[in-house]
């Protein structure tokens, strides 16, 4: 899927969701979220959409979904790289694993390579601080990550 | 619960339930700074300016949103609110950009004023301003998100008073970001170009897209013949942005200072406000008589008319298909009174002065050309004309008086009224009163269309017709008559709309700051001029006798459909126009 470009068999799947939660304005967080899971992003197409379903203003519902770090506005890749920059793995080298890992994975922070191979995101722990400093490339983790090792651990995801 | 006392600065001062603490103070004349809080719109509470000191609260509290309680004791002054205070101006400074001198608000920017009242001499934080870049797509307004404080006025105005909803904030911290939703160009959106934003805003963010050096190469240029029209509404205004009160009458001085100024020929759009009721009144009796579509919507507000082409365009064919006083003025300037005075229209330059900013949008539409030219060069709003003014040095207070040059310069009280909202219904039933049953109306004052209500209904019985007519301004308010109407539920012929609240006299390029106060200040005068002038009645203007006789032949005519009336574009309703694949 590229951006903006949505087939039209998701119109009813956003349908479903709407009618599913409820066409009010009170329902947009939770619409977006749904959204968001069933087709992966939420393009400007797709907000505006929403917003004529819910009856608000496009720039509100881009307001909220611009606002929360959660939401998406372009194509997740098929491995999401969490990198914690939590004050632990911060002060173990969190920072230049971070800057490794932006070099290996081809994009930068709250973004996605070409091809859609990953998407970087950072995170502000995990809950592992003994094990800093930690990354996770979707569920699997890893722990005392050096520099050096990132580009080993990204082969393993195609 | 009954009205009750708080303490503020150690004074008890009344209250009532629903207020808010900065409400209550400032009745009692107790000054709060703020910089987000307007009065025309709900408080919002995000600028942090106006926090104040509440006996029992854990931390201060800002005072716009803040709700009072009886035997509340507040401190606005403390030492602990002022240091607070002066913390919160000086991180709205740290990433502001300091050339104040070269900034449209230099003098009114009212971020400046706080920091000047707070003593500020240095900032302590200082940050590079974000960097954004300037949005100059629009016809009517600048805007440089690096001198937005964020307050949201703007936003607030558009989606509140003129649910237009053109404006939004993206982002959160300090990439948050103003402006039109997937940062589109202003100039590509539903905007309808009222600059009520413009009017709002405390700092240079929104500043209208100047045509003052146009006009200045035009007045200096020899060859070319510069004619100047005058809205009504700008003669009870110029005199604020020129260090007068509220609700002074300025036309004599305006006149003079527009000579001085260098412009060839000095008229007024009250001429063709007066030639306007002669159409539209016509276009109505026409409608009725013979089952046209009714209501009959007006159309001299560019603001409105962009309004109902994006968000109501099946009522399209309601509106009236007459060209606004400014434009009409402009179709005439390079036909009419071409001919007359003998000057090329080619080398003529056409200028408004007008309350608005959707007017520099209106002058540039593609069909605004039916005198074969551009029929209105330039615009200039108020401010800048009271800038020009400033520039020339003029001693405007003490200006001898002068009048309009003839012919497009001769108007009536009708004409005027236009400024206000109601004028132009009760401008049209004067006329259209005397033309139908032919007998004088007596009392010229036709008070239930008048006033600040934001809907106004009336009826008058003219002969065994019964005329009901309604009023709207404020576009919130125009689109609850117009859901009505596009329902069936209305069965008004007459309905007059202006985009701002309180009409023209509340434009948005009037003298800044705006209040309910001083839009009531400036109706009033409004109707003082009305009072003041010998003809009152658009029908009875002698030059309009004289157009309609010499070039025009009659309300209606070939020549008057050609040069006086216009036709409407139906437009998208969406904020951007997207291609779904």
């Amino acid at each position: 899927m590229a951006e903006g470009c949505l087939c039209e068999e998701t119109y009813p799947k956003i349908d479903a969701i709407i009618s599913e939660k409820g066409a009010v304005p009170n329902s947009l967080i939770e619409i977006l979220h749904a959204v968001q899971e069933e087709i992966g992003y939420l393009p400007q197409a797709v907000q505006e959409y929403i917003a004529e379903a819910l009856g608000m203003s496009a720039g509100t519902v881009e307001g909220v979904v611009s606002f929360y770090s959660f939401f998406t506005t372009v194509p997740r890749g098929r491995h999401t790289i969490k990198v914690c920059q939590g004050t632990a793995c911060y002060v173990r080298g969190g920072k230049r694993l971070l800057e490794s890992v932006t070099k290996h994975c081809g994009c930068g922070v709250g973004e996605t390579s070409e091809g859609q191979r990953f998407s970087l995101d950072v995170v502000r722990c995990i809950g592992a601080c003994g094990l800093s400093p930690v990354m996770m490339v979707g569920d699997d983790v890893y722990d005392r990550v050096k520099p050096t090792r990132v580009a080993e651990i990204l082969d393993k995801y195609e | 619960m009954p009205d009750f006392t708080v303490t503020i600065n150690g004074r008890e001062v009344p209250a009532r339930p629903g207020m808010t603490v900065l409400e209550a103070a400032t009745e009692a004349g107790i000054s709060i700074p703020t910089l987000c809080y307007h009065p025309d719109l709900a408080p919002q509470g995000a600028c942090r300016v106006c926090l104040v000191e509440i006996e029992g609260e854990r931390v201060l509290q800002p005072s716009c949103s803040f709700p009072v309680r009886p035997g509340m004791i507040v401190q606005t002054h403390s030492a602990q609110v002022r240091k607070a205070r002066r913390t919160v101006v000086e991180l709205l400074l740290s990433d502001h950009p300091s050339d104040c001198t070269v900034c449209a608000r230099c003098g009114t920017c009212e971020l400046q004023a706080l920091a000047e009242d707070l003593g500020l001499r240095e900032v302590r934080f200082r940050v590079p301003p974000p960097g954004h870049e300037m949005d100059d797509s629009s016809l009517f307004v600048v805007r440089d998100p690096d001198k937005c404080i964020l307050c949201r006025r703007c936003i607030e105005t558009c989606a509140q008073i003129q649910g237009v909803e053109a404006l939004r904030l993206k982002g959160r911290g300090y990439e948050s970001l103003i402006g039109a939703p997937f940062d589109t160009p202003l100039g590509d959106t539903l905007c309808v170009n009222c600059g009520q934003c413009i009017s709002r805003c405390p700092t240079g963010a929104l500043t209208e897209k100047t045509h003052i050096p146009q006009v200045w190469a035009a007045l200096e240029d020899p060859e070319t013949f510069t004619v100047v029209q005058t809205a009504p509404a700008v003669r009870v205004t110029l005199g604020e942005a020129l260090g007068l009160p509220p609700g002074e009458i300025v036309t004599g001085r305006m006149t003079a200072a527009l000579r001085v100024l260098g412009f060839d020929r000095v008229f007024d759009t009250d001429f063709t406000a007066d030639l306007t009721i002669m159409e539209e009144g016509h276009e109505l009796i026409q409608r009725v008589t013979t089952g046209g579509v009714l209501p009959q919507l007006t159309s001299c507000c560019p603001g409105w008319i962009k309004f109902i082409e994006h968000f109501y365009p099946d009522l399209l064919p309601n509106v009236s298909s007459c060209k606004s006083p400014q434009q009409m003025f402009g179709a005439l300037a390079k036909t009419y009174f071409a001919e007359v005075a003998g000057v090329d229209p080619a080398r003529m330059c056409v200028v408004s002065i007008m309350p608005c900013t959707a007017k520099k949008y209106e002058a540039a539409r593609p069909e605004m050309n039916d005198s074969g030219y551009q029929d209105v060069d330039y615009v200039l709003t108020t401010r800048e004309l009271a800038q020009m003014i400033k520039e020339m040095g003029l001693d405007f207070a003490n200006l001898e008086e002068e009048n309009y040059d003839d012919p497009l310069g001769q108007s009536t009280g009708a004409g005027v009224i236009f400024g206000a909202t109601g004028g132009v219904m009760e401008a049209a039933l004067r006329t259209a009163y005397e033309v139908i049953s032919g007998e004088k109306l007596e009392d010229l004052d036709i008070t239930p269309v008048r006033g600040m209500e934001g809907i106004k209904e009336a009826s008058v019985q003219i002969d065994s017709l019964e005329l009901k007519v309604a009023v709207a301004h404020g576009l919130g308010n125009a689109a609850q008559l117009l859901e009505k109407i596009a329902a069936g539920q209305a069965d008004y012929h007459f309905v007059e709309i202006m985009a701002c609240p309180g009409g023209c006299l509340g434009g948005g390029g009037q003298p800044v700051p705006t209040s309910l106060d001083i839009r009531k200040t400036r109706a009033a005068a409004i109707y003082q001029a009305d009072r003041e002038l010998p003809i009152r009645r658009s029908h009875e203007n002698p030059s309009i006798t004289e157009i309609y006789a010499k070039f025009l032949g009659e309300p209606l005519s070939d020549k008057s459909h050609h040069l006086l009336h216009t036709k409407y574009t139906a437009r998208t309703k969406r904020a951007v126009q997207v291609e779904r694949k």
